[in-house]
């Protein structure tokens, strides 16, 4: 079968750094990812079963991979060669479409009893992620032994399938993860409530948090700083009440905190910056980082108020930043990666996931798609999404010959 | 040979290309024949002897008695003056004001007054910096002055500074500058560049806060001022008089002294710059074709640095001094003579070639906010009569735009052009949803109080500066602007006059009537 594999090659990382480097998602061209023909995966248990996928998106953390980023932490939590594409809907055999959680919790490792993580039905928190009867590898789409959504076919143990209902569309479906992702994030946003939240980037993981919050949350001012026009459309459909441009983020978040802020230097009349803030007295009571680079952190960091939070839901590595705000103003920093019970809502994470795409209309943001072979096209186009006007992209393997041969 | 008056060209086949200021440069361009240039006057003949006139002015007052008599040991005597934003461009040196204020300060040093305090009233504007005051009031006056406390800015954010006056029959706070109040005698030392300055303005505004300015600063009162330089169509003026008669019922006593100057506004090598295109000489056209060449190739910096370094060689055309109104008629008759210039009808289509400077962008930048305010607050408004542009009449603007803020003077600027006119350019709008928020920010406070930042209410006064003609026209195009900028400010762009021109035949029809109002330097039409 067609599958997009990543193997273990340090010359290609290094040629997938460089060529990412040069020009985002470059590196599909020269890196470590190749279409091949490969075996299905086999079956890692009786109860495993086979989903070929509708529908498969294309992440910030598949791109950090493809163009060589990912961070050295993944390295013994993800076992080569995989086949990526953890943002799933697909159908069972038995014709049942699904989509997948893609975490490999105690339950899919074979481990019981299970870890405190999973027994408290929280997988995203799953000590046990490099042991058990698989391989090691943190979800779906980075293990070995259980492919991955950029292929024809992949495993997937029953804890991890959740059937998606009839009316709901393939986009809609494939949209689930990663609003799961945002909505784990925005219910870690709770001292926001009727205050002020700030959302750092307006790409899948920010729009889909921004609706979140105006679902759970209920900020009375929700800012969103965004870069590109269409994401800037899409955030005040969605809810924000005021969106900006990233530059004049922390201008907005002064305007709506009523904050004093500093220039860069200090304050002084001799200061060419003097009215021009870099860091705020106040600031907003929570930040979601949805970008997860260098400089959204230390924005985030500009413009919390001191005592606020900050939630990372966007996916930074190593990055080098002056965390003094953080201790001298004493700021959480809070992190949001997967999914598992939402404790102030006790429902499933994917529930409310599939609960918002469908209140949201989220399926309005998957803006291409692309045949497996086009995948050049397809991550080129994801890693500039924004400047092209798009927000999620994703491959389309409806249409794939080999597909209905298994 | 006397200085020959304002006229109105009308365009033919031999009219050479126009003058249009643009920012920090200068555009030529052919009007359509028949179009009509209003031409500023000449400049007024000037006092020969200034110091004698100055002299003469403080011991012969209209409606007062001579200064001297006002002046006794003990005293409290508060000497007010005009800010930077006075005259424009900023004159060569002595300026006025300092020839003013030192002779003022040798009358009082004669009358054994000690006593003695200088404040800039600058009202909301930003502080003036101390080269800025040193070349406002001279050397000898800032040293003498200022290392003791007693020359400095006025703070209309101190309210340990400012006294509470009372209202007007209508209700309008009057809330000044405590010391003014509380002096024997205010001296206010104006420049009167326009017809709206001076007056009861001088004190009632420069000298105010943000409670008393409110009322007349705002969209009802300056959409009723028709134009603000008519006196007697203004309620900007009629408010300011108003408070000035609270003031003078309370007891403040005021001895106004009124500068005029004449209109020669650019010295060498810019005077071209104030010349009749058809007598440019050799040398004028060479030094037009040089100077474009120049400051084309260079940087914005060096371009406005080159620009804000020009020094005006204004001269005075006279002085007056005594009781506030009865100064001002003097002051307003010669403003007029200097400026204005008769014309016969309205136009459908006017343009204008806005310049690098307005009031409030001296050694700063002309963000866009600023370019707005100068083309439909001040220049719309050099009228008297009607409008020079008939109603739903179109407004060509020549100006660069650029999307550029000085980020330590207008701080709240930057803020406005953010925030509310992405939400709504309606003036009324504006004012209702935004601007309490804006005066009472605390960081633009700050910023106003220690640093050089216009009050955070500002950029909205310059917003309903130019709400009168919001009101009136039917479109407004900037030629070669910064097209988003442009349309932020709820305008069109046009690349060039022609492309301008057939945009504005959209609402004013095929074969509009065109008038070019060929400002700087000042004039103000007197529209029939």
């Amino acid at each position: 079968m067609k599958a997009l594999r990543v193997e273990r090659s340090l010359p290609r990382f290094a040629a997938a750094r460089l060529a990412g480097a040069l020009a985002p998602g470059g590196g599909a061209r020269v890196g470590p990812l190749r279409l091949v023909d490969v075996d299905p995966p086999a079956r890692p248990g009786p109860e495993w079963q086979r989903v070929r996928p509708r529908l498969a998106g294309i992440c910030g953390s598949d791109l950090a991979t493809v163009d060589g980023k990912a961070s050295p932490w993944f390295e013994p939590i993800v076992s080569f060669p995989f086949v990526p594409g953890h943002e799933v809907v697909g159908d069972l055999d038995d014709g049942t479409r699904v989509v997948i959680e893609p975490v490999l919790g105690c339950a899919a490792r074979g481990i019981d009893p299970p870890c405190p993580g999973c027994a408290a039905d929280d997988v995203g928190r799953c000590r046990n992620i490099a042991f058990g009867h698989l391989e090691p590898g943190l979800q779906t789409g980075y293990c070995a032994d259980t492919g991955g959504g950029w292929s024809i076919a992949l495993m997937a143990h029953p804890s991890q399938l959740h059937r998606v209902p009839d009316g709901v569309s393939d986009e809609a479906a494939v949209m689930v993860e990663p609003t799961a992702c945002a909505v784990r994030g925005a219910l870690k946003c709770a001292g926001g409530a009727g205050g002020v939240i700030t959302v750092v980037g307006a790409g899948t993981l920010g729009l889909c948090t921004l609706a979140a919050l105006r679902r759970w949350v209920g900020p009375d001012q929700l800012l969103v700083g965004a870069k590109h026009p269409q994401q800037r459309r899409l955030a005040t459909e969605l809810g924000a009440t005021t969106v900006v441009e990233p530059a004049g983020l922390t201008r907005a978040v002064r305007r709506a905190t009523g904050s004093m802020a500093l220039p860069r230097g200090g304050p002084g009349p001799r200061n060419r910056t003097d009215g021009e803030p870099q860091q705020l007295l106040g600031g907003a009571d929570v930040v979601v980082d949805c970008v997860g680079s260098e400089a959204s952190l230390v924005q985030a960091l500009a413009v919390v108020r001191p005592g606020g939070r900050i939630v990372m839901v966007g996916m930074p590595g190593s990055v080098t930043v002056d965390l003094t705000p953080l201790w001298q103003r004493e700021v959480e920093l809070v992190g949001a990666y997967a999914y598992g019970r939402e404790p102030q809502l006790d429902r499933r994470t994917f529930d409310l996931a599939f609960e918002l795409v469908a209140e949201a209309r989220l399926d309005r943001l998957v803006s291409a798609t692309y045949p497996l072979h086009r995948y050049r096209d397809a991550l080129s186009h994801a890693a500039e999404s924004g400047r092209r006007g798009a927000v999620k992209v994703a491959f389309d393997l409806r249409n794939e010959r080999d597909r209905e041969r298994l | 040979m006397s200085p020959r008056p304002g006229f109105v060209l009308e365009v033919d086949r031999s009219t050479p290309p126009t003058l249009f200021m643009h920012g920090e440069g200068f555009r030529l361009e052919s009007l359509p024949v028949g179009s009509r240039i209003v031409y500023p006057p000449e400049a007024l003949a000037t006092v020969a002897d200034i110091d004698g006139a100055i002299r003469s002015a403080l011991l012969h007052p209209v409606d007062s008695e001579p200064l001297p008599a006002l002046l006794f040991p003990g005293m409290r005597l508060t000497i007010a003056f005009d800010d930077v934003s006075l005259p424009l461009p900023p004159m060569r040196r002595p300026d006025v004001r300092q020839r003013v204020i030192e002779a003022v300060l040798d009358l009082a040093a004669a009358a054994g007054v000690d006593d003695v305090h200088l404040i800039a009233a600058l009202a909301l504007h930003r502080r003036m910096t101390e080269a800025e005051l040193r070349h406002a009031v001279g050397d000898r006056v800032y040293d003498a002055f200022a290392p003791r406390g007693q020359l400095y800015n006025f703070d209309a954010e101190d309210p340990d500074a400012l006294t509470f006056i009372g209202e007007t029959d209508q209700g309008e706070e009057v809330e000044i500058s405590k010391r003014a109040a509380e002096s024997d005698l205010l001296i206010y030392v104006n420049i009167n560049l326009v017809a709206m300055d001076g007056g009861h303005k001088s004190t009632a505004t420069g000298l105010a806060s943000y409670r008393s300015l409110r009322h007349h600063h705002n969209v009802r009162t300056l959409q009723r001022s028709r134009s603000f330089m008519d006196q007697h169509r203004s309620e900007l003026h009629s408010s300011n008089w108003r408070m000035g008669k609270v003031l003078r019922d309370a007891g403040v006593r005021i001895f106004q002294i009124e500068t005029t100057l004449n209109n020669d506004t650019f010295p060498p090598p810019f005077d071209f710059l104030q010349k009749r295109e058809w007598e440019w000489s050799a040398r004028d056209r060479a030094t037009f074709v040089a100077s474009s060449k120049a400051l084309d190739r260079a940087p914005n910096r060096v371009r406005r640095s080159v620009f804000h370094s020009v020094r005006a060689p204004h001269d005075l055309t006279g002085v007056a001094a005594g009781e506030v109104e009865a100064v001002h008629r003097l002051t307003t008759a010669r403003v007029y003579e200097q400026q204005l210039v008769p014309v016969e009808g309205q136009t459908d289509v006017l343009t204008l070639g806005l310049p690098y400077i307005c009031p409030y962008n001296v050694n700063s930048v002309m963000n866009p906010i600023l370019v707005m305010s100068t083309a439909l607050g001040y220049f719309f408004n050099l009228y008297r009569g009607r409008p020079l542009v008939r109603e739903g009449g179109v407004l060509i603007v020549s100006h660069p735009t650029p999307w550029e803020f000085h980020p330590v003077h207008h701080p709240s600027y930057i803020d406005f052009f953010e925030q509310v006119l992405t939400e709504t350019t309606d003036p009324l709008e504006v004012e209702k949803t935004y601007e309490q928020a804006y005066a009472e920010d605390e960081w633009y406070r700050h910023l106003y109080r220690t640093s050089y930042a216009y009050h955070g209410v500002h950029p909205f006064y310059m917003w309903y500066w130019g709400s009168h003609a919001l009101q009136h026209l039917g479109a407004v195009i900037v030629v070669g602007g910064d097209a988003r900028a442009v349309r932020r400010l709820g305008f069109k762009p046009a690349s060039t006059l022609r492309d301008a021109l057939e945009m504005a035949s959209d609402v004013v029809g095929r074969e509009p009537s065109i008038t070019h109002f060929h400002a700087p330097p000042l004039m103000m039409a007197d529209v029939t």
